[in-house]
């Protein structure tokens, strides 16, 4: 197993280092000058070269690039060209609110997509799979801003009963914390939760019609066992893939979500770095989410071990 | 020796009956015909019997349909009645209750590359049918699977219990699922063509092993198979069936040496033999038709060289022989052989 592991993060190297490239270029090649932005209103030519110099826009490009990924394997990805904070203070500040968001929403996801996806493909061609069906569309076809909005104004403005926006750490006040992130983590656990749906009811779909679910019944073992022990075990290893795919899809574009709730996120981050053409944070975060990316694809490959033990011993 | 036997015996000696079938038909939803038209079949304690026929002619969805395996949805059984060891079951409304399945009845099937759960060690896989069924605890359950295991022939069983289905080579799987289905010692094992996939070395180890099982435990077997080679092999008494009905049935000896229905006819002389002169084996002509196409009356009549017009009324299983049944209006054929020339 370790073999394997040591295997896949040689593979993840490359794909690392191809991606480093690709987010520093993708920033060059993108029209509008940061500089303008930082320079504002006054443009002169003497302050625009002046700032040029002091970050080092003007050298060659594979310079810029191994000067930026030398700074960046020692944990310094810049500073914000808007704020003048490092880049790195600027998401460890955020990353904990992300990642509060991303784990209560996934929650909400697994909690609600697997048991219905279970239950469809069990209840196949009956009531109870068609209702599945349609909540589970429902749920990827409403847009998560709408349904955002829609439950502010019920549960928020209209029942009052949890806060309609903003974050409070949960070091701070855990109860709270939790009230605040119910409604956001909801809304895009949701969406996930028809995905996961759609995919548990598939993966049983074809694990419940193999021979070893028919010896399972032949022990004479309840359906309950059957499906959950026999069945369900073997449907998981995608189901697994998929929810760690999910979970760093959350963690890098809860955007929309994370503006209408004005939860102090990565999402939040991003889009203002965007806007602002602030390159070193934009930087910065593609190139940390999609190292997140590549582990939790790591991370999904581990877990294949676990259930599955004919690759063990590979 | 099966004609022997007589029913006044006591229900443990060998030879009491201990499986009934009657009056079963099933069809899947959607088709016009029954897939299994009112089929019987009886098993006596220590007997095997034989049930052959080409594939689709219902032999296996009769066998799953005594396991109560049968995809409820989709399978609907209209008739037939269960007797085991004079318990009663209707099959119509009820299925085997699933404390009595892989407890008295027990089954093993054609895939035993696929019919292990790969996720689990062999030793959770038999225990877990130890405790469904006799409860205890589960380091004693371990120690009855590694005997199990022993018993259907498995070297080194205390290593074996810890491995993975993948580990272990098809006739192997076999072994591990017989062993499972000797668990709770069932009277019945119902082995739905077990040899099928196996090499023809394997495949006469398996037979072997469930012949010792049956003269050991006493239990009987209902083998589904389309070998004659197996048949001849193992059975005691034999059921042949066509189109999802049985048309003939007997003792094994009756049945290859005095076979009545043309159908079981046919298949016999389409068996290859060393000690008749060679050439081109017999065949019997035709396929099956699907179930959509089955004939109105005796189902074997398109294939049939002695197809009258009386086929077409359904021929009732009458006997010719003590324990020897055959289901066609021109039985026994060498009566009316000479009036058909």
């Amino acid at each position: 197993m370790l073999r394997f592991l040591f295997r896949r993060i040689l593979i993840a190297l490359p794909t690392i280092v191809i991606i480093s490239i690709f987010v520093f270029l993708l920033q060059k090649l993108l029209p509008g000058d940061p500089l303008l932005v930082l320079a504002g209103e006054e443009r002169d030519p003497e302050v625009l070269e002046f700032l040029r110099e002091k970050y080092r826009l003007n050298d060659p490009i594979p310079v810029q690039y191994f000067a930026w990924i030398t700074n960046a394997l020692q944990g310094d990805l810049g500073t914000s060209l808007r704020t003048g904070q490092p880049v790195t203070e600027l998401m460890a500040e955020k990353l904990p609110v992300t990642i509060q968001l991303a784990v209560m929403s996934m929650i909400f996801a697994l909690v609600i997509g697997i048991p219905a996806g279970i239950l469809s493909a069990v209840k196949k061609g009956t009531a109870t799979d068609y209702v599945a069906n349609v909540v589970a569309l429902s749920g990827l076809s409403i847009p998560n801003f709408w349904l955002g909005i829609m439950l502010i104004l019920l549960v928020s403005v209209k029942w009052q009963l949890l806060p309609a926006s903003g974050y409070v750490p949960l070091s701070e006040d855990f109860g709270q914390s939790i009230r605040t992130m119910l409604m956001p983590s909801f809304v895009l656990g949701t969406a996930l939760a028809a995905t996961l749906m759609r995919h548990t009811r598939s993966s049983m779909l074809s694990v419940l019609s193999a021979d070893y679910v028919r010896t399972a019944r032949a022990k004479g073992l309840s359906e309950r066992v059957v499906v959950l022990k026999h069945a369900l075990r073997n449907a998981l290893t995608p189901i697994v893939t998929l929810s760690a795919l999910l979970f760093g899809e959350l963690v890098a574009g809860a955007v929309l979500t994370e503006q209408i709730f004005t939860i102090p996120g990565f999402g939040k981050l991003v889009v203002d770095a965007v806007f602002n053409r602030d390159y070193a944070v934009v930087q910065g975060i593609v190139l940390v989410t999609a190292v997140g990316f590549i582990f939790m694809n790591l991370f999904a490959d581990a877990m294949y071990f676990v259930l599955n033990p004919r690759l063990r011993e590979a | 020796m099966v004609a022997t036997y007589s029913d006044t015996q006591q229900d443990n000696l060998p030879g009491a009956e201990l499986l009934s079938l009657t009056g079963l038909s099933l069809r899947f939803r959607g088709q016009i015909n029954d897939v299994v038209d009112d089929v019987a079949l009886e098993v006596r304690r220590g007997e095997v019997l034989c049930v052959v026929g080409e594939s689709g002619c219902g032999k296996s969805v009769t066998s799953m349909a005594l396991m109560g395996l049968l995809p409820a949805d989709s399978a609907q059984i209209s008739s037939g009645i269960l007797r085991i060891e004079g318990e009663e079951i209707d099959l119509s409304s009820q299925t085997l209750p699933v404390s009595m399945r892989g407890n008295r009845v027990a089954m093993i099937f054609q895939e035993p590359m696929t019919s292990l759960n790969p996720a689990f060690r062999i030793g959770d896989q038999i225990g877990e049918a130890i405790l469904r069924h006799q409860g205890g605890t589960k380091p004693a359950a371990r120690a009855r699977a590694q005997d199990l295991l022993q018993r259907v022939g498995i070297a080194n069983p205390a290593q074996r219990l810890d491995e993975y289905p993948h580990q272990l080579s098809g006739g192997m799987r076999q072994r591990v699922m017989i062993a499972m289905a000797l668990a709770n010692d069932p009277q019945i094992l119902i082995a739905d063509e077990p040899t099928t996939a196996l090499d023809v070395t394997i495949q006469a180890q398996i037979l072997d092993l469930i012949r010792d099982l049956r003269d050991e435990t006493g239990m009987g077997t209902i083998m589904i198979t389309h070998d004659l080679g197996v048949v001849a092999e193992i059975a005691d008494t034999v059921a042949v069936m066509y189109g999802g009905q049985v048309v003939e049935q007997g003792p094994v000896a009756e049945i290859f040496d005095n076979p009545q229905h043309p159908y079981t006819i046919g298949l016999m002389s389409a068996m290859p033999r060393l000690d008749a002169p060679g050439g081109r084996l017999a065949i019997v002509p035709g396929t099956v038709p699907t179930i959509a196409n089955m004939p109105e009356g005796c189902r074997f009549r398109t294939r049939c060289a002695f197809a009258a017009a009386a086929c077409v009324a359904r021929p009732a299983l009458v006997p010719v022989a003590p324990d020897h049944a055959v289901a066609c209006h021109f039985a026994p054929l060498e009566t009316h052989v000479a009036v058909l020339a």
